[in-house]
């Protein structure tokens, strides 16, 4: 039994289809990257999980228990942060905690105990009691975390969870997600493939409110895996390997090229060719090479190359 | 249970919000102003004005009747207007804010949200409404005379039923839209309409106006009694809480 489920989901707001017949399944203990490009109906899809949106069609299950039928069991289950979670300003994280925990039926001494943890995982317990609206974005982020995870939900949905924070606060909530991996399903949406690529183990590619694909991460590298090569150059070099570069894209056995700085990225058609002619070329060039390898595509590679065949680009 | 925890968390924040402290003020302020100023608006008058002497002569000598359609005239404008503002923002504000989002993925039922919102709203005019109706009796007391208990208890439960109309209505806005400002004009709408309809012959003895006339006669020891406009205000209450409920479980947040 899959830990969520949805079939032939769809959401329309008017002319616009948020989902478009969305098949997704993710197995129970795992931490399932849901990734897609802005508007590609993440939360949407998130949005119904939770109860908080209808379906225009199609059925949804968390836990086997069917989404919008048995709202209370589902609700039970799961634990939501939102992108941007709200929380009564004039509370202090304890009392926010304790709040939530009244409600999931803790009885006192749960209640104090989870809170009590809970502020400690997530590294709030000197603010606990501290006005929440005087929290930082990262303290939200924390505690948005902590209020998700009160009930120990069997599955935890978060919506973009670190795309408002600086590279620290990220970290930090990354860091506390890795540590979920085994207690519990998380389902994380993001548009960021470097957080996916560092937490989830398995991914599913939503585009247009359609899944595009879905599975393990290592054996989607595997299966989108082309060979590609990197080379980087000193400092100063960079006008040379612009040059290099552009001159390479005319070559029939180059596939892409992609420049970042002093570091280009090239995904070849034909790797013997590749392995022959590419270093001499850059030798040939003038190139002063700091670093030449070849290496296995990112998930960032599959992922733009998925969702331009899904867009007929 | 559940309920009793929305009801905690709802009346914490009338209490650190000030909402409860500031109704209460409010309300005690004109509950120990209208006796007062029934006894000495005829003085004012006859002090302040150049020709006051003949004015004063046209009008009522001060009693406990003033004392009374004072207290009736100012809770029934200000009960009202304070009703609509504090009401206002509870739905709308926590729907666009998210925090209704958050709390409502969990096992939060939507109908308990509402209601405890409800509650705590009456709970917070209800003992303001018991101070200022203390402080209104008492002051009437060492004015002019004592009044009948029962019947002063009486008016104040029909003055709570009638703000408690513009409450329910004015969650019902609140409900239906995810601006404060918005629901607080929708309801100020209603309000019109209601007072509107009041001077229309005919109508306005089913319409909630005619609770507060009830009370000036029960203190006046009339025996007359307006059952239709007590039940089509309990029936305007329960409308409106209906309305709000199947409006809001089917909301998207």
């Amino acid at each position: 039994m899959s830990a969520v489920r949805t079939e032939a989901l769809h959401k329309h707001y008017g002319e616009v289809r948020a989902l478009d017949g969305l098949d997704l399944a993710v197995e129970p203990g795992s931490i399932y990257g849901f990734l897609g490009p802005n508007g590609a109906g993440k939360t949407t899809a998130i949005r119904i999980l939770t109860g908080l949106a209808k379906p225009t069609s199609g059925r949804a299950w968390v836990m086997g228990i069917e989404v919008g039928r048995g709202k209370r069991e589902t609700s039970r289950s799961i634990g939501y942060l939102p992108q941007d979670p709200a929380f009564y300003p004039w509370m202090t994280g304890q009392d926010f905690l304790d709040y939530v925990g009244r409600v999931f039926g803790l009885s006192a001494m749960e209640r104090d105990a989870r809170t009590k943890e809970l502020l400690a995982i997530v590294g709030l317990t000197e603010a606990a009691k501290r006005k929440v609206g005087g929290y930082s974005g990262g303290m939200h982020q924390r505690l948005g975390l902590a209020q998700a995870l009160v009930n120990r939900p069997n599955v935890l949905l978060l919506d973009e969870p670190v795309s408002a924070l600086d590279p620290a606060g990220r970290k930090e909530v990354l860091d506390l997600i890795e540590a979920l991996q085994g207690q519990c399903t998380v389902l994380m949406s993001t548009h960021i493939l470097d957080d996916v690529e560092r937490v989830c183990d398995t991914v599913g590619i939503i585009s247009r409110g359609r899944m595009v694909t879905q599975e393990k991460r290592e054996n989607l590298l595997s299966r989108y895996a082309e060979p590609a090569f990197e080379v980087e150059v000193v400092s100063g070099a960079d006008k040379q390997l612009y040059r290099w570069t552009r001159a390479l894209e005319a070559m029939p056995w180059i596939e892409s090229t992609a420049m970042h700085g002093q570091r280009t990225r090239i995904v070849v058609s034909d790797v013997q060719t590749a392995q022959r002619e590419l270093l001499a070329s850059a030798v040939q060039a003038g190139l002063v090479i700091a670093r030449y390898e070849m290496v296995r595509p990112s998930l960032e590679d599959v992922f733009l190359r998925l969702v331009r065949a899904e867009r007929g680009g | 249970m559940i309920f009793f925890t929305a009801l905690r968390k709802e009346l914490l924040e009338q209490w650190s919000s000030y909402r409860l402290l500031i109704v209460a003020a409010v309300l005690l302020f004109f509950g120990l102003l209208s006796p007062v100023t029934a006894k000495y608006t005829l003085e004012a008058i006859r002090l302040a004005l150049p020709n006051g002497e003949e004015i004063a002569a046209l009008l009522p000598l001060p009693s406990v009747n003033e004392a009374v359609e004072q207290y009736l005239g100012n809770l029934s404008q200000f009960g009202v207007v304070i009703a609509l503002l504090v009401t206002m923002g509870t739905v709308a504000q926590e729907k666009d804010k998210g925090t209704a989002a958050l709390m409502l993925a969990k096992p939060l039922p939507r109908g308990i949200f509402l209601l405890a919102k409800l509650v705590a709203i009456a709970l917070t005019f209800a003992v303001s409404l018991a101070l200022a109706g203390a402080a209104c009796y008492y002051y009437t007391l060492i004015i002019f005379e004592a009044m009948d208990i029962a019947a002063w208890v009486a008016l104040n439960g029909l003055m709570f039923l009638f703000v408690l109309i513009y409450i329910a209505l004015t969650l019902l806005c609140s409900t239906l839209t995810k601006s404060q400002v918005t629901a607080g004009g929708m309801a100020f709408g209603a309000m019109i309409v209601l007072a509107s309809m009041s001077a229309v012959p005919g109508i306005s003895e089913y319409l909630p106006g005619q609770l507060i006339g009830w009370g000036v006669e029960l203190m006046a020891g009339s025996s007359t009694t307006h059952w239709p406009a007590l039940g089509v205000s309990i029936g305007i209450i329960a409308a409106a809480l209906a309305s709000a409920w199947a409006i809001f479980r089917r909301q998207e947040l």
